[in-house]
């Protein structure tokens, strides 16, 4: 037998993933998109599709303001910054975006990093550092994960929205320590939200600082769009807003608000700020429009969440199973029984002409297999009650309903 | 609470995560012996952390392997 070697600890999921293929399905995690032709249509392995499964919640890929500023901005600054935001990469762009943020939340602080991905690994394991307490939700994703880890602060979780269970850990941390709370606004693998308002009441009480990453709902929670704290009131006692580009403001990039006063020390100190280049002009100018046009979108929110609870209502009326009783955010998962048939239906519906997100364990909670259908405030009515009728089609060929 | 107490409470708590009845041992382990997957030990930690009032934080559970290493852990969290 072959002497093994480091790669020997990936063989279940090859095999796995193997055992997939070899049934003839096609790959739901090497997809392509041969052309985009909006915010909510493209052309996948040759297939004119609607997107179903893209984080592009308000629609903004395709503004032309947004498209125009990138335009711009790559004309007149370049392609890249070539450096880190401490020394030459902190361009007039970076600072406008800034700007747009800080005025978008209405706070004191922003500070702008390349990825959603490395603003939660920074802020979160500068903050908490060795001997400190962070208490997090369970289901939480995997940046923050991975950002409490780079941190070597004391990791507690609980579990998922169980407010009883947060206190109890807060209250058996020992005194003095220090304390950081992790929530989330949405939760993007079942698409439910937090009883935020509960959680950071409790956090406070027991004298923690609170994080709260509202990646999934920045555009069209909340009555300016801030997000889940907003929409429940209690923005004004979160220490920290982790937020992301990558989703309803349509590019890629991640950042961190905040009204605390000591806050801008963290560009010296954050290693995931510091030791990476910084954004493209071209994305940060693209970032900056849309921003500050979301600031203005009440009537895409509207028909965002029009869209939401009809196809919560359409899929429910069918049979699916949905991972939320009713319409939360944008996100509407549909729960599986199995990797299998979940695979089977992802590949019925893209034959359909439909993409959605097939997600399974560990990402998912509780073992579960997922089809995450995310809902753009561009998918027309028309094309909603289309989608409904792919789920109908494929969810009888595959024997789900 | 000594150490054989501390033990036998732990035990009880076990039995209902102990679905093929796996005789237990101080060197049985959670992940090898009692098959435990990442959600079971997620379940088993809050269990365990509740009946004592103690935080066993990731970082202490990465040290336990096995169930006498778990109660010496509880004993001394305990104090």
């Amino acid at each position: 037998m072959a002497m093994g070697d480091l790669f020997d600890k990936f063989q279940p999921i090859i095999d796995l993933r193997a055992g997939l293929l070899a049934t003839g399905a096609e790959d739901p995690f090497s997809l392509v998109m041969e052309r985009v032709l909006s915010p909510t249509q493209a052309v996948c392995n040759g297939r004119e599709t609607i997107l179903l499964g893209t984080y592009n919640y308000m629609g903004m890929t395709f503004d032309p303001d947004v498209i125009e500023a990138g335009k711009q901005a790559l004309d007149d600054f370049g392609a890249g910054t070539t450096g880190s935001r401490v020394l030459n990469g902190t361009y007039a762009g970076h600072k406008a975006v800034e700007e747009a943020l800080k005025d978008f939340y209405a706070m004191d602080h922003a500070m702008v990093f390349s990825t959603g991905y490395q603003a939660n690994l920074g802020i979160i394991s500068t903050v908490a550092g060795k001997g400190d307490y962070i208490v997090l939700d369970i289901d939480s994703h995997a940046s923050i994960w991975d950002g409490c880890k780079l941190g070597d602060a004391e990791v507690v979780p609980f579990k998922h929205n169980d407010i009883e269970a947060m206190e109890k850990r807060l209250k058996r941390i020992p005194e003095g320590a220090g304390k950081l709370v992790i929530l989330e606004g949405v939760y993007s693998m079942l698409g439910d939200i937090a009883p935020l308002k509960e959680m950071i009441r409790v956090a406070k009480e027991n004298g923690a600082m609170v994080l709260v990453d509202e990646a999934h709902s920045m555009g069209f929670i909340g009555p300016n769009g801030r997000g889940v704290a907003e929409d429940q009131g209690c923005l004004d006692d979160v220490d920290f807003v982790i937020g992301t580009f990558s989703k309803s403001v349509g590019t890629v990039g991640g950042f961190c608000v905040s009204n605390h006063p000591k806050f801008e020390i963290l560009r010296l100190v954050c290693r995931p700020y510091v030791f990476t280049a910084s954004l493209p002009p071209s994305v940060v100018a693209t970032a900056c429009t849309s921003i500050r046009k979301l600031m203005h979108a009440g009537n895409k929110r509207a028909h965002l969440w029009e869209n939401s609870r009809v196809l919560h209502k359409g899929l429910k009326d069918q049979g699916f199973q949905l991972g939320t009783d009713t319409p939360q955010s944008a996100i509407i998962a549909v729960i599986m029984p199995d990797l299998e048939r979940g695979a089977a239906m992802w590949e019925a519906l893209l034959k359909e002409g439909l993409y959605v997100n097939l997600a399974r364990p560990p990402a998912t909670p509780a073992g579960m297999t997922l089809l995450r259908c995310s809902l753009c405030a561009e998918h027309t009515a028309e094309q909603v009650q289309a989608i409904i009728g792919m789920f109908e089609r494929a969810g009888k060929k595959v024997g789900i309903i | 609470m000594d150490r054989a107490a501390t033990a036998e409470k732990i035990a009880a708590l076990i039995e209902p995560f102990n679905k093929k009845g796996v005789a237990i041992e101080d060197g049985s382990s959670f992940a090898g012996d009692l098959e435990f997957d990442s959600l079971t030990v997620m379940d088993f930690v809050a269990a365990i952390e509740d009946e004592f009032d103690i935080i066993i934080s990731m970082n202490q559970q990465a040290e336990i392997e096995t169930y006498g290493q778990l109660v010496d852990a509880v004993v001394k969290l305990r104090g």
